[in-house]
């Protein structure tokens, strides 16, 4: 903590930041003390983005001053930030995968170092923050985990007095978030500042020491997070109150999906072969897959939707049917429908209206008749879905690009739930997808399941999985687990057998 | 540190919230007019009356009957081939091969007007022409079946197989179909008269072929906004992970989209032997297949685009032409109007994502 005469190692006053058609920031005021974890919260949209490329000098301010140190400071690029000790760490990570670590970390230095003197530095910076990294390994067979050592340590090496965090814990396994909290708490106690940000509201009050929230570009409200429950950090978060979904207990009915004994190499050099996955799921329950992205998740979603074909008829079963041959148009006419985690460009195409992004795959609901296409058919089908799930958008005709992330999301899980699947696939059905429409969508979900349907839903938030799923399963280095009940399984033991090791119950 | 000073430079790029439909139809009659300015500026610089150049280059060319008539023959080749390519490039199938394909639609309509069109009497020109679809299709056939079988690239393929359907056309009249009364000139006997596409009026060489190619305009639009097989092939070129996601088979749009611009492309190689040519000889286009890669791009790959283009590119041939002939000017100056009008194309299309706004002070 600081002393009252110390300047705060940051102060932002009165920030506005206008885009064309909105204002994400409004007049922000913000104060990061040195040595202070500083959570940023806000939904999707609020303008933490904004802010943080502000801060990181990646875009200019129409108004406000910035304080570094005390000092008036106006930060014009990245390098200027960097050079002020203002380090960044992305969540998407920039990463050369033909080059090993120390040549990435090379790459993004400002300053020239020997080889040698690199790996020597990243060795000290790895040790000493707990961050163990191999400078010579290659970076293309790396865990998502691991990218992100590379990355924090990137920003290490250049001694930043502000590391700014973003969503850094969303593609981290349980054990993996202890772990960089650990490195944080490390950092913050040397006296670098961290800022945060994130819609976890648990995380924040486990790590954060004060939280800014940030409402439609406007600070809604600062708190210290551990004298607040998740529910009230929420409040000041939507400006609302959230309503909870319910996950009543029901029997299953009859199997709707197996998945039996599926092996299947991999078409990306860098993708994960399956292994003897079998799975069961019947109508009336939502079974989620737990793990990691990059465990096999893509390979397993494509052997049951029938982009890629299994070896064996009989590896997969529709309704009572063998479908492991079968191409994805017949699959979906035996009632699979797919909501997939990449929105924009496959589960919907980005330069076509909302309407004819339901004719993607609406044949099945009589979009599509007699080769051709029924435009008021689909025109009125997507009017349906977007007043049904609350879409933000300029009517059916907008272009599906012209979507918030969010609101594309609503529409592609709104349409395929609106196809009346017997069996739904969804896949990280709310990455990042703000708060509000994520209860949206999990409630559509249950709806669907209480319907009747057999959902399976593959998804990296532990949180989201333990809300909506009546059995939980965790898929490994490309082999699944037994489906286990949520009451009967811990969150430690889904963390366990993340890193593969899990038996099978003898069946 | 950055490439100018963004303090000084008072304009700035910035995406559009949307698209501008103001912008998608006005950017091609934009870069036509930036064309023309610019053109009629160099005539200038060259010394020549910007009036009367204007006059050699648009006007005189399509002041008769027989203007016109040329105007639309040399049109309907590029129109032909282009409509296919405008198809098959919505659907991301690569065809550069359109030349290929005319080439061999001239040798298999062709030939079957000069050894059958005797025996086949009035119905020769139909057999004629379906002959040339089918020879244009097999042509394009090679590259499908490769691409989709062995993943090769159809760009390569049928590129390449330009210079061999070139070089079989060239053995045929060289060789066997040698016309033995035509004293070593390398071309076939002419085809009968009853296998010649007639003239569409009196005093002009344009014949049905035409026609064909505004039908199959209306056609190709009507194909492209309600069909389904249209609206998937738009979803490969648009989004092929999401055609993939749909469950659209992508074999199919790759065949269904080289046999239709290939089927097209075919027609065009035997309008021209059936018509103006009347013979087969080694060259039967001055590269319309590769010209309609243009006209198709110019026509913003649609196919009312596709028919306003192709007069369009037809009116720079034959101006070209006649301003070489009047105005002494070399025979680059066709190429000159080509380029300059991609290049105003290219630059007006960005401006349907984007627009200039003026910095204010504050945001540098």
């Amino acid at each position: 903590m600081t002393t009252p005469l110390a300047p705060p190692r940051l102060a932002l006053h009165g920030i506005s930041k206008r885009y064309a058609n909105v204002i994400a920031n409004d007049r922000i005021d913000l104060q990061v003390a040195a040595g202070e974890i500083h959570a940023l919260l806000g939904e999707n949209g609020a303008g933490k983005s904004t802010l943080m490329k502000v801060v990181y000098g990646a875009t200019q301010p129409d108004e406000g001053r910035i304080e570094w140190q005390g000092r008036a400071v106006s930060i014009r690029s990245p390098a200027q930030a960097r050079r002020l000790g203002i380090g960044m760490v992305f969540q998407h990570f920039s990463i050369f995968e033909t080059l090993t670590v120390a040549e990435n970390i090379g790459l993004a230095l400002d300053e020239r170092l020997s080889p040698t003197a690199l790996a020597a530095r990243i060795g000290e910076v790895s040790a000493r923050y707990g961050l163990p990294l191999d400078p010579q390994r290659l970076t293309h067979g790396m865990s998502v985990g691991e990218r992100q050592r590379v990355e924090i340590v990137r920003c290490l090496l250049q001694s930043p007095r502000l590391l700014i965090m973003d969503e850094p814990t969303s593609v981290l396994t349980p054990q993996a978030v202890q772990a960089l909290f650990e490195t944080l708490r490390r950092l913050a106690a040397e006296g670098v500042s961290i800022l945060y940000i994130s819609h976890k509201l648990h995380e924040i009050r486990e790590l954060c020491d004060v939280a800014t929230v940030l409402r439609n570009g406007r600070v809604s409200g600062t708190a210290i997070p551990r004298e607040h429950t998740t529910a009230t950090l929420a409040r000041m978060m939507v400006g609302g109150e959230l309503m909870q979904c319910k996950l009543e207990p029901r029997e299953p009915g009859s199997i709707r999906l197996e998945v039996h004994n599926l092996s299947l190499g991999t078409e990306d050099p860098f993708g994960t072969a399956l292994r003897e996955i079998s799975l069961r799921l019947r109508g009336g329950e939502i079974v989620g897959i737990a793990g990691v992205s990059g465990n096999g998740q893509k390979e397993l979603l494509a052997a049951i939707s029938g982009e890629r074909l299994a070896a064996a008829r009989s590896a997969v079963r529709l309704c009572g049917q063998n479908v492991g041959r079968l191409p994805a148009a017949r699959r979906r006419r035996l009632g699979l429908c797919f909501v997939p985690d990449e929105r924009l460009g496959r589960g919907a195409v980005p330069g076509m209206h909302l309407a004819d992004n339901c004719a993607l795959t609406g044949a099945t609901a009589g979009l599509v008749r007699h080769g051709l296409v029924r435009g008021g058919a689909a025109r009125a089908f997507a009017r349906a879905t977007i007043g049904q799930f609350s879409v933000k958008c300029d009517g059916e005709l907008a272009l599906a690009e012209s979507l918030s992330g969010g609101n594309l999301q609503k529409f592609i899980v709104g349409r395929e739930i609106r196809l009346l699947p017997s069996v739904l696939l969804v896949s990280q059905p709310t990455w990042g997808v703000d708060v509000s429409a994520s209860l949206l969508i999990h409630q559509a979900l249950i709806d669907l399941r209480d319907a009747g349907a057999a959902v399976l839903v593959i998804s990296e938030e532990l949180d989201e999985l333990y809300a909506i799923c009546d059995r939980i399963a965790v898929l490994a280095q490309g082999r699944l687990s037994d489906a286990i009940p949520v009451a009967e399984l811990a969150a430690e033991t889904i963390g366990v057998w993340m890193t593969g090791a899990f038996e099978h119950a003898a069946v | 540190m950055l490439p100018f000073d963004r303090t000084v430079w008072p304009l700035r790029l910035e995406r559009r919230s949307k698209p501008s439909a103001a912008m998608r139809v006005a950017s091609s009659p934009l870069a036509v007019l930036a064309m023309l300015a610019t053109c009629l500026l160099l005539f200038a610089a060259l010394g020549k009356d910007p009036a009367a150049a204007f006059r050699v280059f648009f006007v005189e060319p399509v002041d008769s009957l027989y203007g016109v008539g040329e105007l639309m023959l040399k049109a309907t080749p590029l129109m032909l081939c282009a409509l296919g390519l405008a198809l098959s490039y919505r659907t991301n199938v690569w065809n550069i091969g359109a030349e290929g394909q005319l080439t061999v639609g001239a040798i298999t309509g062709g030939g079957v007007g000069l050894f059958y069109g005797a025996a086949l009497g009035h119905w020769s020109p139909a057999v004629e022409l379906a002959a040339g679809v089918l020879g244009g299709m097999a042509w394009a056939a090679i590259p499908a079946l490769l691409r989709t079988r062995f993943h090769t690239s159809e760009i390569f393929v049928s590129l390449m197989l330009v210079y061999i359907a070139q070089l079989l056309l060239s053995y045929l009249v060289h060789g066997p179909w040698r016309d033995p009364a035509g004293q070593n000139f390398p071309q076939s006997p002419p085809l009968p008269d009853n296998a010649l596409l007639p003239p569409l009026f009196d005093g002009a060489r344009v014949n049905v072929g035409f026609v064909i190619a505004l039908l199959l305009a209306a056609l190709s639009w009507w194909f492209g906004k309600v069909s389904a097989a249209g609206f998937r092939m738009r979803v490969s070129g648009l989004a092929p992970a999401a055609a993939a996601y749909a469950g659209i088979s992508e074999r199919r749009n790759v065949w269904l989209a080289l046999m239709i611009s290939g089927g097209a492309a075919g027609l065009a190689g035997v309008c021209e032997v059936a018509g103006p040519i009347g013979v087969l000889q080694p060259v039967i286009s001055p590269g319309y297949g590769f010209a309609a890669i243009i006209v198709a791009f110019v026509g913003r790959l649609h196919p009312a685009g596709v028919v306003l283009a192709s007069l369009l590119m037809s009116a720079l041939y034959l101006g070209g032409e006649s301003a070489q002939i009047e105005l002494q000017l070399p025979a680059s100056v066709s190429g000159l109007f080509q380029g300059g009008l991609l290049f105003y194309l290219l630059a007006a299309e960005l401006f349907i994502g984007f627009r200039l706004r003026r910095v204010r002070a504050r945001d540098a």
